[in-house]
């Protein structure tokens, strides 16, 4: 192992690099490999969430003072636009754009905490299915099945409407649905691990069933996890724009993005697109973005879900 | 043969015990009091348990799932509180509206998705191909609800060539077929191109193209029929996808399929009606499930021998 305080080897062998700088190279040459469009979305995503107070130049939730119309402004390029509301106002005459700005929050928040529950329940399940076997695996599995069977936007619908709206209500009612789809792979995944072995060794050596989980076990199945939640992050951004479109998602008046595209409806066919086509197309970008990050990382992590 | 069948029975039974039950503690933890709900406020209590003792929720838990089940196999799931009728009555009298429209979406589905798979595996690594791609990821990044809306805006208003909502002559289902069908043409396609470059680097193919057959025979009579199977078992489970899970697009469309019968059942909190869909679904859906691992178990002996 070559440490950053080894002396140089003598003789006219070039001096390797150190360590720490090796390790910085091989980052930066995975940060420039990333592809770039899904990179500069999701950080134009990130910065807006953070800084929403900031960036966004009116109050989501109240009228915007000084436009002509009150409501319903257009954007400012169109004729009657102003640039006070640079993408219009809705029916109440709050700014779309402020709106749009602070909903990525809504939306980050969520699609992150509901994929990080959704992949740490499933991933607990999965190890302790497939590393405990008999009836523990029995038993999982038998359930995973049940709720896979079950259209996961009926189910979420299903749970939104007994527990009632709320955006953290939401976030659990989405790691409630999606952790299914983690179990089951990473299931497989301990399947085989639990056969090698350095599995086998640490048995023999005496580690108790939980050290063995923890330690040997999960590490080695963290990338596919990450994979996996990389690919659902997009469909847990629109299971919730969806839930706040029906109304049993994130309540009002907090600007959720699916929300917006529901309070737009009722005067769809008047001729104001932009309260329709902004926050649609908001929700494809972030989606996408997630959805080529999370092809990357397949192929980058775990060549063997490359056909998943 | 028989013993994976016989297994794959019994575990299809065990799924959906565990729905029901799922479904029927869901409801019983978070679903409040109904006779509450379904009283003017302020009932008297004596009303209130009357209303409670002739839905039967003043038993115990136990004996009202027993009861449930019992029902079930009866053929009942259950009276609707808001229509005050049968749960089953209701689900098929919308039944056929729902099939309608994902019988649509699914022929929308099929014809754009099929042979857009063949022709980039066909054309791998081209114009073709990457044009693939793109409607791959777009299937899965635009939300169905939010094509559905621009479709309106632009068929419906600016267009003014479709009507935009409402159940009627064929021009009615046009949008509402598109939207719901989109993602599963981007499922399609991908799907149909995965099997295709399956089947392309088959050793049969090889030797038809040795024999010196031209292209469009090995790709139209040989590869194409292979990689059609799993696609057409896959179009039966999507077929009872679509025919439940179209809820938005129902609302939006003012459809009255399964799916807005549900919404409503949501919103009047009439659980007995949102319990009875969904077990009704579920029943489908794992129906579904066990024919296509049949009829793939059937096609590939290898599959018999997994878990």
């Amino acid at each position: 192992m070559v440490l950053a305080s080894d002396p140089a080897p003598e003789l006219s062998v070039p001096a390797p690099m150190s360590a720490t700088r090796a390790l910085l190279m091989a980052r930066l040459r995975t940060v420039r490999e990333m592809p770039l469009l899904a990179v500069v979305i999701i950080g134009v995503l990130a910065i807006l969430a953070v800084f929403a107070d900031v960036i966004a130049p009116h109050d989501p939730t109240l009228p915007v003072e000084g436009v002509q119309p009150a409501f319903f402004a257009p954007p400012m390029w169109l004729e009657g636009g102003s640039a006070t509301a640079i993408l219009g106002t809705d029916f109440q005459g709050r700014d779309v754009f402020s709106r749009l700005v602070h909903g990525s929050r809504v939306s980050i928040i969520v699609g992150l905490v509901g994929t990080l529950a959704a992949a740490a329940i499933g991933t607990a399940m999965g190890v302790l299915s497939g590393y405990l076997g008999r009836w523990v695996d029995s038993v999982i599995m038998r359930i995973t099945d049940a709720w896979l069977a079950l259209p996961s936007l009926i189910f979420a619908i299903f749970l939104a409407t007994l527990v009632g709206p709320s955006m953290w209500n939401i976030v659990i009612i989405l790691g409630a649905v999606f952790w299914t789809r983690y179990a089951r792979v990473i299931r497989g995944e301990v399947l085989s691990l639990r056969e090698r072995e350095f599995v086998k060794l640490a048995e023999v050596a005496g580690a108790s069933k939980y050290r063995v989980m923890l330690r040997h076990i999960l590490p080695n199945v963290m990338n596919t996890t990450i994979v996996l939640a990389s690919l659902t992050i997009g469909v847990v951004i629109i299971a919730e724009a969806s839930l706040s479109f029906l109304g049993v998602g994130v309540p009002p008046p907090a600007p959720a993005w699916g929300s917006m595209l529901a309070e737009a409806r009722p005067t769809l066919l008047t001729g104001r697109w932009w309260l329709t086509v902004f926050p649609g197309l908001a929700i494809m970008l972030v989606v996408l973005a997630t959805q080529i990050m999370g092809d990357w990382l397949r192929v980058k992590l775990d060549p063997q879900l490359r056909n998943l | 043969m028989r013993q994976f069948v016989l297994r794959r029975f019994i575990y299809s039974i065990i799924t959906l015990l565990i729905i029901s039950i799922t479904i029927f503690s869901l409801v019983r933890i978070a679903g409040g009091d109904p006779a509450r709900l379904y009283s003017e406020p302020g009932a008297r209590e004596e009303d209130l348990a009357r209303l409670r003792a002739q839905w039967g929720l003043d038993r115990s838990y136990p004996e009202q799932y027993f009861s449930f089940m019992a029902n079930i196999f009866k053929g009942d799931i259950g009276q609707s509180f808001q229509f005050n009728r049968p749960v089953r009555e209701l689900y098929f009298q919308r039944f056929t509206a729902s099939l309608q429209l994902a019988a649509g979406a699914l022929i929308f589905a099929m014809v754009v998705g099929i042979p857009l798979g063949i022709l980039s595996a066909v054309k791998l690594n081209t114009w073709w191909d990457s044009l693939g791609k793109i409607v791959a990821l777009l299937g899965l990044a635009i939300p169905n609800f939010w094509l559905a809306l621009v479709l309106l805006i632009v068929f419906g208003l600016y267009l003014d060539l479709l009507p935009v909502a409402g159940k009627g002559g064929f021009s009615n289902l046009i949008l509402p077929c598109i939207a719901l069908g989109w993602y599963f043409a981007a499922s399609f396609m991908r799907l149909t191109r995965s099997s295709m470059l399956d089947v392309l680097g088959s050793e049969y193919i090889k030797l038809a193209r040795l024999k010196g057959m031209p292209d469009y025979v090995v790709i139209g009579k040989h590869a194409f029929k292979n990689a059609l199977i799993p696609v057409v078992t896959w179009a039966g489970i999507y077929l009872v996808l679509l025919l439940n899970t179209a809820v938005v697009i129902e609302v939006i469309f003012a459809w009255p399929g399964v799916g807005s019968l549900l919404f409503s059942g949501i919103f009047q909190r009439d659980f007995p009606l949102v319990q009875g869909a969904v077990i009704v679904i579920g029943v489908l859906i794992v129906l579904a499930n066990f024919v296509v691992d049949i009829a793939y178990a059937y096609i590939d002996p290898r599959i018999r021998l997994t878990r």
